[in-house]
């Protein structure tokens, strides 16, 4: 009943962008156990570079949608598209360092010799 | 790498920067649209050979329709690939065989493609782009089945597409 | 609604905390990089949010974008750096 009568006193919009943004901070929740639980960095920024880069989008839609249209709601969409080109640059930026500085990738097993070579 | 700076560059960076003052101040009086003009004068003076002109060999105006709809695609394999993240973090034991491979590329000229091709790798699905050394792109696969879905090379020729006759 | 702004906050703030076990515990600098890139992806959000609940949107998002933008120079610039000296 509880529920029931919160969700009366909500519009359309404002439900609309609760989903968005309870999505949005599932993929948050999404990447940061992959954060913690993978087991080297590459794969860590697989857990980021995705998952941040769609939760930012949809928590942003979210807000846009709680806000409405204007000025403001035009520089959200600015940031939105910033992170959406920024933060894969970002997560290359940080596997080219790591590549070149030699670090071993994390293999299931020890099958191959020479871990840092590309397999073909 | 500087490039040479020429009369309709210097203009096209300042009503660039004009465009962005104008958008993110909000304040349209004389007063403050005059800084801007100065502000926006003096950086573009200092710094036009930093932004880049990229000249596409095609010559279609549809470009932006074309990058528009390879947007939409590129957002539904964002959240095929956040879901497939998702199942694999979630799930009790790793199933995951991680390995590095290298993608030469056939049809890509020039930096501006190669970086989209590079940030599109990072998004879709099991993929991250590690290096891209000319022609040859070092990707970190999750399995075995995202590194052969990559090698198919479907999404390089959509971007070859769009830049590309 | 500001109270699920502020629930949302909280979440936020116990994500951080999980990431900040990576930024203190990790094995190499990188893994600490990327863990600091991705808290600093979550502030960005928490800022928007705090400004939706105190009602001054238009203060809070100038302060994002700049936040924004100063994250990824800062990233950009610590792997340069990296790159340069050749080893972690």
């Amino acid at each position: 009943m509880l529920t029931v009568s919160i969700l009366k006193n909500l519009s359309a919009n404002d439900i609309c962008a609760i989903v968005l943004i309870i999505a949005g901070l599932f993929f948050f929740f999404t990447s940061t156990v992959g954060i913690l639980r993978f087991p080297d960095l590459y794969t860590r920024m697989h857990a980021t570079g995705k998952g941040d880069t769609l939760a930012v989008l949809l928590i942003i839609s979210g807000a846009i949608v709680h806000h409405g249209l204007n000025l403001n709601s035009a520089k959200l969409t600015l940031i939105a598209l910033f992170v959406f080109i920024a933060n894969p640059t970002a997560t290359h930026a940080i596997g080219r360092a790591a590549y070149r500085c030699g670090i071993k990738p994390w293999l299931k097993e020890s099958k191959c010799t020479n871990p840092g070579e590309p397999h073909q | 790498m500087l490039k040479e700076v020429t009369f309709p560059r210097y203009l096209a960076t300042f009503f660039w920067l004009l465009f962005f003052w104008l958008f993110l101040s909000g304040h349209y009086d004389i007063f403050h649209i005059s800084i801007g003009i100065i502000c926006c004068a003096g950086i573009s003076y200092t710094s036009t050979d930093l932004l880049f002109f990229y000249k596409t060999d095609k010559k279609r105006p549809f470009i932006i329709v074309e990058f528009f709809i390879y947007i939409l695609w590129l957002l539904f394999q964002i959240i095929i690939a956040n879901l497939q993240v998702a199942r694999l973090v979630l799930s009790p034991r790793l199933k995951i065989d991680p390995r590095i491979v290298v993608y030469k590329s056939r049809y890509l000229k020039g930096d501006v493609p190669r970086a989209t091709y590079g940030n599109s790798i990072t998004l879709t699905p099991g993929t991250v782009t590690l290096d891209i050394r000319g022609k040859e792109f070092y990707v970190h696969a999750l399995t075995p089945k995202f590194a052969n879905s990559l090698k198919t090379g479907t999404m390089e020729r959509k971007v070859s597409h769009i830049y590309h006759r | 609604m500001n109270t699920f702004f502020l629930y949302v906050n909280i979440f936020l703030g116990f994500l951080i905390l999980a990431c900040l076990y990576r930024v203190v515990m990790g094995p190499t600098t990188i893994d600490r990089m990327i863990a600091v890139s991705a808290i600093g992806t979550k502030t960005l959000i928490l800022l928007i949010l705090i400004g939706f609940i105190f009602g001054r949107v238009e203060m809070f998002v100038d302060i994002c974008t700049v936040y924004a933008l100063l994250n990824f120079l800062g990233t950009l610039a610590t792997t340069k750096f990296f790159e340069g000296r050749g080893k972690c």
